[in-house]
């Protein structure tokens, strides 16, 4: 048994797209255990969305994967075919969409579609499969379970989906479950419903979840670690202590600095990231983040910074640690 | 649904009244009569008939005395074909514009729709590039053209297939060719755009996501969305086969309802003008009635109001 | 420890670390140059091969058709001596005795029909009566068809209600039925109309071509009318037009930045996409002897003159016929063109 269920070393992975090639990931590397909580933020395009899929061999046309080793339970996902795929997608890995009102097939009822995905992975019978349906229907909590079958995606509410898109993917127990953004489409009461519906359910079914998210606050309250993504890179990663009480990065700074807070005594100002992301087909040579960053330094527009780690898993890819042990060393020597 | 289809039967009857009185109206516009031509008949002869008719009476008092008899169903007798009523016309006609009209939309569906989702599955490709290349002239292309160049090319030149009427399986193959070759390039356009966008379907990922194959996702998932454009094109096109059919019966000498049509406005035969198009505005409104009940039960989330 | 092993490893130098400069930081963001809705439409459109070459073929055909003629040696409806079924580029007897004689004579291109006259200068009054019909017939449904759909649109309520059924109703008779009926029963009419003082111009049009544009007027709006009341309803509830409003920007504002640049460019596919059907069915109503008046031709009418010698005279048929197809062919590339270039909801 390998210490990790999903371990993803240095994946580099491209779209080439008539315009040129964009470099979504760049030596992107993650690791999990089993029944862990991994929170990837980021700001769309960052290329969180894209490291989880490519976990699903779901990578979109025409992204290709160009380099690095996905390794998920043992299975050498870069290295598998497309229908060895299949076994595991739904089966070991499932996952949740961002939104649950489009990703339903409209012309289906709910207990077809829950139906089909244990049908396709298990030995049951008809049956058996509609009462496993059932079963899961109650556990991600929706009431009057038989009629809800034999409804239609249009008849159930945006939450009521995203309920349902919940117990589509838990019908196989996976063991991994992949969250992409699953209440960025929904209000804010049903989200903190659908966010506690899931930590209940990976208690109850010891699963990892890998939640994709922009929004810090679900991921303090959820996640054990957090991996923060800019431009294709991971520019910080840690437990959620590290992130929040002792973010090294520039940008994870920004991100703290703008959320809004409860705690604070006098009338203090959100503070924003000013700028826009880098263009991903002309990434800058240097650091992506340097032209928004406030305390950007010449260097920082020229050379990659090097990767620093800290206690534990924390590291970060910042310059500026380079200069505080430059002068620190300086000052030594 | 019940009030649904009363509500459309409703209209449907209006829509026909309206086509009745319009065209009534219209035929009794066109200068002439039915018996104007006919020279070797005197005038007292000719003022007979038109009495016997009821010709001779003011327009309006015609036009209701028709429109009471047609609703008890009688739609009278044709005034050139002698001893026969428009209804034995119509039922001697019709099953061959109707047979011909009816393979053709079957060869129209059979080859356009899969056609139109292996050049979206191909997009990109040369297959889907060829597909659309001739999806995109067929719909250019004028039903006249298109008949009078198989006729040229495999009637008189290569004498592949006779020219001339409907009385074996070989005389169908040039009509049916001609009338279903613009519904079947419009199905391929229209079926290969839905399929492209049902593919970027975010539905679709889920399908992939929970380890369905290319197959099932494809017939499954796909083709039931993508299909629902097509269904509402079938209405639009039964009214193309049924009236297109009026240049291809003229071209191909075949003795259907559309050729009776055009033969009854040239010899003024008002009764048969006013049988006819009752007969085919009906059948028109009453399978798009039936396109529309069709789409309900295929997509759920239609609901007749 | 004599030396930093992190300034040995990266070469490391103090300036390094010294802030970036604005300047500096800001050559980094390459910002793509915004560009205006109806340039960049325009540019996309340009670098549309397929619908670039569609539109060099209408011009061709338009220029063919409405300006050659004015200085082309034969006439439509002169019937010439001798010359009956030309094959192309041949010459009759005494034309021929001409040309032996040192005269110049101007070929007849693509010959001659069975009554003697040039079938080139008869092809091209036939494309010009079909695109007239094509662009007058779609001008009318246009004006018709946004007056109706934008005014059921705006007014709302039972008033839109009615005008919509009255919509539906059209909507479902059977087009070409009453088309074959009207052109008839229209014909007598509109030839008394002519004797009328003040109607002469109709004459000149003809009758069956004035026919063809009622037709066109009383049955074919109602798509366009359908397609605009979508778009202004559309519109009117569209956020961005609440969002203008509650900026205070002007009515007229509102109508000019954001109705009429977002409703335009489907304006304008449609439109487009109208004229092929438009000739279309003229071609269809002049091959069954119901278009324009003899001895003016249109294309349909070429094409169903020529059937019965078509065993002797092909090119006489598929002359006519490839080139209707042709303009059908490059209108609707042309509109598929513009739709990809114009239609924001489309883009990418």
């Amino acid at each position: 048994m390998a210490e990790y269920l999903v371990e993803i070393k240095n994946e580099r992975l491209s779209f080439f797209t008539p315009a040129g090639e964009v470099k979504a990931l760049n030596d992107v590397s993650i690791h999990l255990k089993e029944g862990e909580v991994l929170g990837i933020v980021g700001e769309s395009g960052s290329g969180k969305s894209v490291t989880a899929y490519s976990l699903m061999g779901l990578t979109a046309y025409p992204g290709k994967l160009i380099g690095g080793t996905l390794e998920f339970n043992g299975h050498h996902i870069e290295k598998m075919s497309e229908k060895e795929m299949r076994a595991i997608r739904g089966n070991e890995i499932s996952i949740i969409f961002q939104d649950p009102m489009t990703s339903l097939n409209p012309v289906y009822t709910i207990g077809n579609q829950i139906e089909e995905v244990i049908l396709l992975h298990t030995d049951k019978n008809k049956k058996q499969a509609r009462a496993r349906a059932r079963e899961l229907l109650e556990l991600v909590g929706i009431n009057e379970p038989d009629k809800r079958l034999k409804q239609y995606p249009h008849e159930l509410s945006g939450g009521m989906r995203q309920r349902v898109m919940i117990a589509i993917a838990l019908a196989c127990e996976p063991k991994l479950l992949i969250a992409d953004e699953p209440t960025t489409a929904l209000d804010v009461t049903i989200q903190a419903q659908i966010l506690e519906l899931m930590m209940e359910l990976k208690d109850k079914l010891g699963m990892a979840i890998i939640m994709i998210t922009h929004d810090l606050g679900v991921v303090a309250s959820m996640c054990e670690k957090i991996a923060v993504m800019y431009a294709g890179k991971i520019v910080e990663y840690g437990t959620t202590d590290d992130i929040f009480y002792r973010p090294r990065h520039q940008y994870t700074k920004g991100l703290i600095r703008s959320i809004p807070r409860l705690d604070t005594t006098e009338h203090e100002k959100l503070v924003p990231i000013e700028g826009t992301p880098v263009d991903m087909l002309n990434p800058p040579a240097g650091c992506p983040f340097a032209p928004r960053c406030e305390e950007c330094m010449k260097i920082c527009l020229s050379q990659m910074p090097p990767v620093t780690e800290f206690e534990g898993c924390h590291y970060t890819q910042c310059w500026l640690i380079q200069k505080e042990e430059y002068e620190a060393e300086g000052q030594k020597g | 649904m019940l009030k649904y289809i009363v509500k459309r039967l409703l209209l449907a009857i209006v829509t026909i009244w309206a086509v009745a009185t319009i065209t009534f109206f219209l035929m009794n516009l066109v200068p002439g009569g039915p018996f104007l031509s006919e020279k070797a008949i005197s005038p007292q002869a000719t003022a007979a008939l038109e009495a016997k008719y009821g010709l001779d009476k003011p327009l309006l008092q015609r036009y209701m005395t028709y429109m009471s008899d047609a609703l008890q169903g009688d739609f009278g007798d044709s005034l050139k074909q002698r001893g026969r009523t428009v209804m034995d016309i119509i039922a001697m006609k019709f099953p061959v514009s109707a047979r011909l009209g009816g393979i053709s939309v079957l060869v129209a569906l059979i080859m356009g729709i899969p056609m139109g989702c292996i050049a979206a599955l191909k997009r990109g490709k040369f297959l889907d590039s060829f597909i659309s290349v001739v999806a995109t002239c067929g719909i250019a292309v004028p039903s006249f053209v298109v008949c009078t160049l198989l006729m040229y090319f495999f009637g008189v030149k290569l004498r592949w297939f006779p020219t001339v009427g409907l009385t074996s399986w070989k005389h169908y193959i040039m009509p049916v060719m001609a009338l279903s070759f613009y519904p079947t390039a419009y199905i391929m356009r229209l079926m290969r755009s839905s399929m492209l966008d049902v593919l970027g379907q975010d539905y679709m990922r889920t399908a992939k996501a929970k380890g369905l194959s290319g197959f099932v996702s494809l017939f499954k998932h796909a083709l039931r969305n993508a299909i629902l454009p097509v269904i509402t094109y079938v209405g639009p096109m039964l009214a193309y086969t049924v009236t297109g059919s009026f240049v291809v019966e003229k071209i191909f000498t075949i003795p259907g309802l559309g050729g009776e049509f055009i033969k009854a406005i040239n010899g003024r035969d008002y009764t048969l003008i006013m049988g006819t198009t009752i007969f085919l505005a009906t059948l028109i409104i009453v399978m798009n009635v039936l396109v529309d009940i069709v789409y309900k039960l295929v997509d759920p989330r239609i609901k007749l109001k | 420890m004599k030396e930093n092993p992190l300034s040995f490893q990266l070469k490391l130098k103090p300036e390094d670390f010294l802030p970036a400069t604005k300047e500096e930081k800001e050559s980094q963001v390459i910002m793509r140059e915004s560009v205006s809705f109806w340039k960049d439409g325009v540019r996309r459109l340009a670098k549309n091969k397929v619908a670039m070459v569609s539109l060099f073929i209408i011009v061709l055909v338009m220029i063919f058709s409405f300006i050659v003629p004015s200085f082309y040696p034969y006439s439509y409806e002169e019937q010439i001596k001798g010359a009956n079924n030309l094959k192309p580029m041949e010459y009759s007897a005494e034309e021929q005795a001409k040309i032996d004689a040192g005269e110049d004579v101007f070929p007849h291109i693509l010959g001659t029909d069975k009554i003697g006259r040039d079938y080139a200068i008869r092809v091209m009054m036939g494309s010009r009566i079909s695109l007239l019909v094509g662009l007058v017939a779609t001008c009318i449904i246009l004006v018709i068809g946004s007056a109706y759909g934008s005014i059921a649109a705006f007014f709302g309520g039972w008033v839109d209600l009615i005008m919509m059924r009255i919509v539906d109703i059209i909507y479902t008779i059977p087009d070409i039925l009453l088309i074959v009926l009207l052109s008839f029963s229209l014909k007598s009419p509109l030839q008394q109309l002519v004797e009328v003082p003040g109607f002469g111009w109709l004459g000149v049009l003809g009758e069956n071509l004035v026919s063809i544009f009622v037709v066109f007027a009383l049955l074919y709006w109602v798509g366009m009318a359908r397609m605009v009341r979508s778009q202004v309803l559309m519109l009117k509830e569209s956020e961005y037009v609440t969002a203008a409003r509650a900026l205070g920007v002007s009515n007229g504002k509102i109508i000019r930045k954001h109705l009429l640049t977002n409703c335009i460019g489907t304006l304008i596919v449609t439109t487009t996409l109208q004229i092929p059907s438009s000739i279309f069915t003229e071609s269809f109503l002049s091959f069954l002897g119901l278009g324009v008046a003899k001895p003016l031709p249109s294309l349909g009418s070429l094409a169903s003159d020529a059937i019965n010698g078509i065993n002797t005279n092909p090119h006489l048929l598929f002359i006519p016929a490839l080139l209707i197809s042709l303009i059908i062919l490059s209108f609707n590339l042309l509109g598929d063109g513009l739709r990809d270039a114009f239609d924001p909801k489309l883009k990418n």
